[in-house]
């Protein structure tokens, strides 16, 4: 609820200008904003190993590590704002957010803007080096539409209507077509893991969450059964199975990620000294397989320590999510909470060789502007809709 | 909100805290669990071992001479690694390598396959070292091709033109020893399959030279050395991030021989006069083999075997033709040591240490009939001398057969004749066991062959061995050879009923034969050396050493090699007086006498027995001197034989006496040991010393041949 609201007015007295603002600060969950900054921190030193060898012939070998760093600014910047923005607000421009982000997405389509990487064409070119991934900030577009959609006109008792369920699976099925077009399987399993997580906290009947798993499923067989996906996909997605099978194919990753995480051991090489890393025998290790950074060159410890963090992270979204005085915030978080595990399930299972390899990025470790942003961006609702709980529990 | 979409908000809690576990769980499997063998997995992914031979070291006579020294080769190699960093993978490179060393391009880019890969040609033209190690792929080339790719090092990237050392053979006194000192080559499979799966930076790789023959092959731990190595970190393109670690090579030790360069020069120039001695009568004298033994530590002061080779020929690897022809001349294979002959008279020592073992009277007279007839053979004195009743003494001194044959044939009815059995007495054969003329003596050279003693046993065994095949062809009766000659196949049919049937059994002929060297009979030369040995110094029997010291590069001594005593002969001493002073008969009024005329054997007595030994096939017998000296003081046994060569005295006599005199110095009838062959008149028993920069240092006297190169500088 904003600070200009009338209730609040009349149930605390006016403030001097100094301590309205410092209520934004005392009501902050600290805890979330320090481990996300700790994450940030934390993978940016990864980012920085992760380069070193490919940069070490630039003419700057740092302008990798520079160029994640502005990202990071950039990204806590919009971090910020999602946290101050007004509630109501937000939740009335939700529409126009989604409509923006699903033609972003088509933008990838339009030859001479969409660009390529590692078979999905998921990026925009930007001048100046500079790419961004729309389907990154479609995931926080989906979820403000659904939880918009889910928490509209309801009794504070009874389950959502249909008719806005099927609303809101349509919100998401959309964008996940095109980002499925796109060829970005990872991305498609992420937001069908959000979408339905949201769906079923909304409380909807359990028919449709049940209906919607049944549907996931007879989807991913479909699409294996009609050869929808390229055989690239189907052996990328099932080498890790079978990580003893061809050398130099689809397990070559899956091998050499899992040899720098398994030759970590408790401490690992030390930083800059993983021979895997610095050897650049893990192909995109900046990115989709940064894990094996912190794998091999932090060992056991620091990758527990990783892991842990991100945990913390999740603890707090979860907290908030249980804390939410409405359905809208309680939506919200629920969905950041799913994008944030499942990512990192996913992205870390991958390297451990238990998950099949897609191409995506751990939250907030990668390198990567778009994806750091999107993170940030759900850092700062889930403290807006923390900011909101705060605020309303005071009336 | 709803208890529904609490609950469900715990349900993901729950799912994402189980998801967040199963991750801890699975990185605590993979790194603390299994994580060894990941880093097993990761070291082979990115180090990489270059390995640069250490010099080896040197072979040095006793008294400080390289026998093989090294000597600097300029050699083109080729770093693939920046070859391939070229756009065009190299190939404009290697096509003006190509020109440059007058070659084609396409046997150029073949040296640089890597074994094993596609299209790679069979060892040795493919690479069988490290692809991170420079190849060579010209040596020995001339110092204006090498100047012509340093000065344009721009043209050539990768391409170096450096040193390497290779081995050389001063040949001090123009001597040969090629048996001796062996040869290198590359390693063998067997010996990297023996080393298993090694990590030691010191073990072997598949690009080492080692020795594979002779002294090189013995000692070769030892001169190899301990190579330069440097261990890189390199990334998934191949290129170098990291140098981890560098070993700097041990130079390898150098080698003291006991062999006297001069002496052995001497020795294998007298044994190629007795084969010219021998093939000037008329005989084929196709091979033969000289050995020089110090009595007093059974340290061979010198060894030749004919024909020999040049040694140099190893150098830079053999052609096939080359080693052909090798084979065919039959040079390679030392006589010496690896040569088994009858022994004849020479044996006769045996016979008399086995008579007074067995109490026979070293002084009392026994018959010396031109024959002896046993059933329907006859055995014959040499040329059918007849000299009546004489000391067994005279005996040895004329060569008595019959003698011998009486002594045998009385041991042989003493131990039950045709009815004794494999475990009777077997006198002279055990007597010749003692002498260890059955075992290999354990000289420091590969390839000895064990000896031969002809005996009750070696009967028997030889008979489980071969009788099936009498049988059969006893049954079968020669069918092929029936067709043309009815009378062979029935001779050698009986022959054959006979061997099947009692083949084992030691006939009195056998007992015969046996007592003066023949019939199955068979030894080396140097076994027949060591065991005068044992007879010159009382009784120890010596193992034989060609090395007396390992030194360091730096001079220091590494390991001082100390005599070994194989065995303490069980011989009387009243027997060993008795069989010096007949030797020393022989050589004074006996079959040695011819051949020692003239020499001052009052100052220098000289003890040998003559050997003319009937060999089946052969028309002409091998002709062996064996002796001892000073007889009264024992100091040197020297040994030689010839096959097809004649009369011990007459074809090697006269070569042993040149030895002797160059050992202690006799010009005529005089002896001045200054002039003796060996500095100092005697083996030296300091070692050699060694300049700082590993130049050994020789004694006084001209030696010709090259000067040596301590090691020759790597590049």
């Amino acid at each position: 609820m904003s600070a200009f609201s009338t209730t609040d007015a009349i149930a605390r007295p006016p403030a001097p200008g100094r301590s309205r603002g410092s209520s934004y600060w005392r009501d902050l969950d600290w805890v979330l904003v320090v481990a996300a900054i700790g994450v940030t921190i934390f993978g940016s030193v990864l980012v920085w190993s992760a380069s070193r060898a490919d940069m070490a012939s630039a003419n700057d070998p740092q302008s990798y590590l520079k160029r994640h760093l502005i990202n990071v600014v950039v990204a806590m910047v919009l971090g910020y704002v999602a946290s101050r923005l007004d509630y109501r607000w937000l939740r009335a421009y939700t529409p126009i957010i989604y409509i923006v982000s699903v033609l972003l997405l088509l933008v990838v389509f339009i030859p001479g803007l969409g660009t390529s990487i590692a078979g999905a064409r998921a990026w925009i070119d930007l001048p100046g080096g500079f790419t961004i991934q729309p389907s990154e900030f479609a995931k926080v577009a989906i979820i403000m539409m659904m939880a918009a959609i889910l928490a509209e006109k309801r009794d504070v008792e009874s389950e959502p209507h249909d008719r806005d369920v099927l609303m809101s699976v349509g919100v998401a099925v959309l964008p996940i077509l095109i980002i499925l077009v796109q060829n970005d399987t990872g991305t498609v399993l992420i937001l069908g893991s959000v979408a339905l997580s949201v769906i079923a906290v909304s409380g909807a009947r359990r028919r449709w969450v049940i209906g919607l798993i049944g549907g996931a499923v007879i989807g991913i067989l479909l699409a294996l059964q009609l050869g929808l996906l390229q055989s690239y996909q189907i052996s990328r997605l099932t080498s890790f199975l079978n990580p003893a099978g061809e050398p130099g194919g689809a397990t070559y990753n899956s091998t050499q990620a899992r040899i720098a995480v398994g030759g970590g051991g408790w401490t690992g090489y030390g930083l800059f000294e993983g021979p895997q890393t610095q050897g650049k025998f893990v192909p995109v290790n900046e990115s989709d397989f940064i894990f094996t950074v912190v794998g091999e060159e932090l060992g056991f410890i620091g990758s527990a320590l990783l892991i842990l963090l991100i945990c913390v992270i999740l603890w707090r979204a979860i907290r908030i999510a249980m804390k939410a005085d409405d359905l809208y915030g309680r939506l919200i978080s629920t969905g950041i909470v799913a994008w944030l595990a499942f990512q990192t399930f996913e992205n870390i299972g991958m390297t451990l060789g238990i998950m099949p390899i897609t191409g995506i990025p751990l939250p907030l470790v990668s390198a990567g502007g778009t994806s750091m942003m999107s993170t940030w961006i759900a850092i700062g609702l889930l403290e807006n809709v923390r900011l909101h709980s705060a605020r309303s529990s005071l009336t | 909100m709803g208890e529904r979409s609490n609950l469900r908000l715990v349900i993901l809690s729950v799912l994402v805290i189980s998801l967040m576990a199963t991750l801890l769980v699975r990185l605590f499997y993979l790194q603390v669990i299994t994580g060894e063998g990941y880093r097993v997995a990761a070291q082979s992914n990115t180090l990489r071992e270059v390995a640069t031979p250490a010099v080896r070291g040197l072979i040095l006579d006793q008294a400080g001479r390289p026998l093989v020294a090294n000597r600097t080769s300029l050699v083109v190699t080729v770093d693939r690694v920046t070859l391939q960093r070229e756009p065009d993978d190299g190939a404009a490179v290697i096509e003006r390598l190509a020109q440059i060393l007058d070659a084609s391009p396409a046997s150029i880019s073949d040296r640089l396959m890597t074994c094993g890969a596609e299209g790679a040609k069979p060892p040795p033209v493919c690479w069988n070292g490290s692809p991170y190690q420079p190849i060579p792929i010209a040596r020995d080339i001339d110092a204006q091709t090498a100047l012509s790719i340093m000065e344009r090092r721009v043209n050539f990237p990768g391409v170096t033109a450096g040193l390497e050392a290779i081995r050389t053979y001063p040949a001090p006194f123009d001597v040969n020893a090629a048996h001796l000192l062996g040869y290198l080559g590359p390693v063998t499979e067997e010996a990297l399959t023996e080393q298993g799966d090694s990590t030691a930076y010191d073990r072997l790789r598949r690009t080492d030279v080692v020795g594979r023959f002779g002294l090189e092959s013995t000692y070769d731990e030892a001169i190899r050395g301990k190579p330069a190595v440097t261990t890189l970190e390199v990334d998934t393109a191949g290129r170098i991030t990291k140098t981890l670690e560098e070993k700097p090579a041990v130079a390898g030790d150098y080698i003291v021989s006991t062999i006297d360069a001069r002496l052995q020069h001497l020795v294998e120039q007298q044994l190629v006069a007795a084969v010219q001695r021998a093939q000037a009568q008329g005989y084929p004298g196709d091979s033969g083999a000289a050995v020089v033994v110090d009595v007093r530590n059974g340290h061979i002061l010198a060894m030749a075997s004919y024909p020999t080779y040049d040694p140099a020929i190893w150098v830079g690897g053999v052609t096939a033709k080359q080693y052909q022809d090798l084979m065919d001349s039959d040079a390679l294979s030392s006589n010496a040591i690896q040569g088994l002959f009858a022994p004849g008279s020479t044996y006769k020592v045996i016979s008399t240490a086995a008579a007074a073992r067995e109490g026979f009277s070293l002084y009392s007279k026994y018959q010396c009939p031109n024959q002896v007839k046993l059933g329907t053979q006859t055995f014959r004195n040499f040329e059918s001398a007849g000299y009546g009743p004489i000391t067994l003494k005279r005996a040895i001194e004329v060569s008595c057969n019959t003698v011998f044959y009486g002594i045998a044939d009385k041991m042989w009815n003493d131990a039950g004749g045709n009815d004794a059995n494999r475990n009777s007495p077997d006198p002279i054969a055990e007597t010749a066991r003692l002498f260890g003329l059955d075992a290999k003596t354990g000289i420091d050279l590969p390839g000895e062959a064990t000896g031969r003693v002809s005996s009750r046993t070696f009967k028997v065994a030889n008979w489980e061995q071969k009788r099936d095949t009498w049988c059969a062809n006893a049954i079968s009766g020669y069918p092929e050879t029936r067709k043309t000659n009815p009378g062979q196949a029935d001779y050698f049919t009986a022959l054959d009923r006979e061997n099947c049937a009692d083949g084992f059994r030691w006939r009195e002929g056998d007992a015969l034969n046996a007592a003066i060297g023949q019939g199955d009979t068979a030894v080396t030369p140097l076994q027949m050396a060591m065991a005068y040995s044992a007879i010159a110094n009382g009784g120890t029997l010596y193992q034989p050493q060609l090395v007396k010291a390992i030194i360091g590069a730096d001079g220091k001594v590494v390991k001082e090699i100390d005599p070994v005593v194989t065995d303490r002969v069980e011989i009387s001493r009243t027997a060993i007086n008795f069989i010096n002073s007949a030797l020393q008969g022989v050589t004074a009024n006996g079959s040695g006498e011819a051949p020692f005329a003239g020499f001052p054997l009052a100052q220098i007595p000289v003890a040998s027995k003559t050997g003319s030994a009937q060999v089946t096939g052969n028309k002409v017998s091998t002709s062996w001197f064996a002796s001892f000296a000073p007889a009264n003081k024992p100091r040197y046994a020297v040994v030689m034989m010839v096959t097809q060569g004649g009369t011990g005295s007459k074809t090697s006599g006269p070569s042993v006496r040149k030895i002797y005199e160059g050992i202690f110095g006799v010009s005529g009838s005089t002896v001045n040991p200054a002039t003796s062959v060996l500095v100092d008149g005697a083996p030296l028993k300091r070692l050699p010393t060694v300049r700082p920069d590993g130049t050994p240092v020789a004694p006084r006297g001209k030696m010709s041949g090259q000067a040596a190169a301590p090691g020759g500088g790597s590049p």
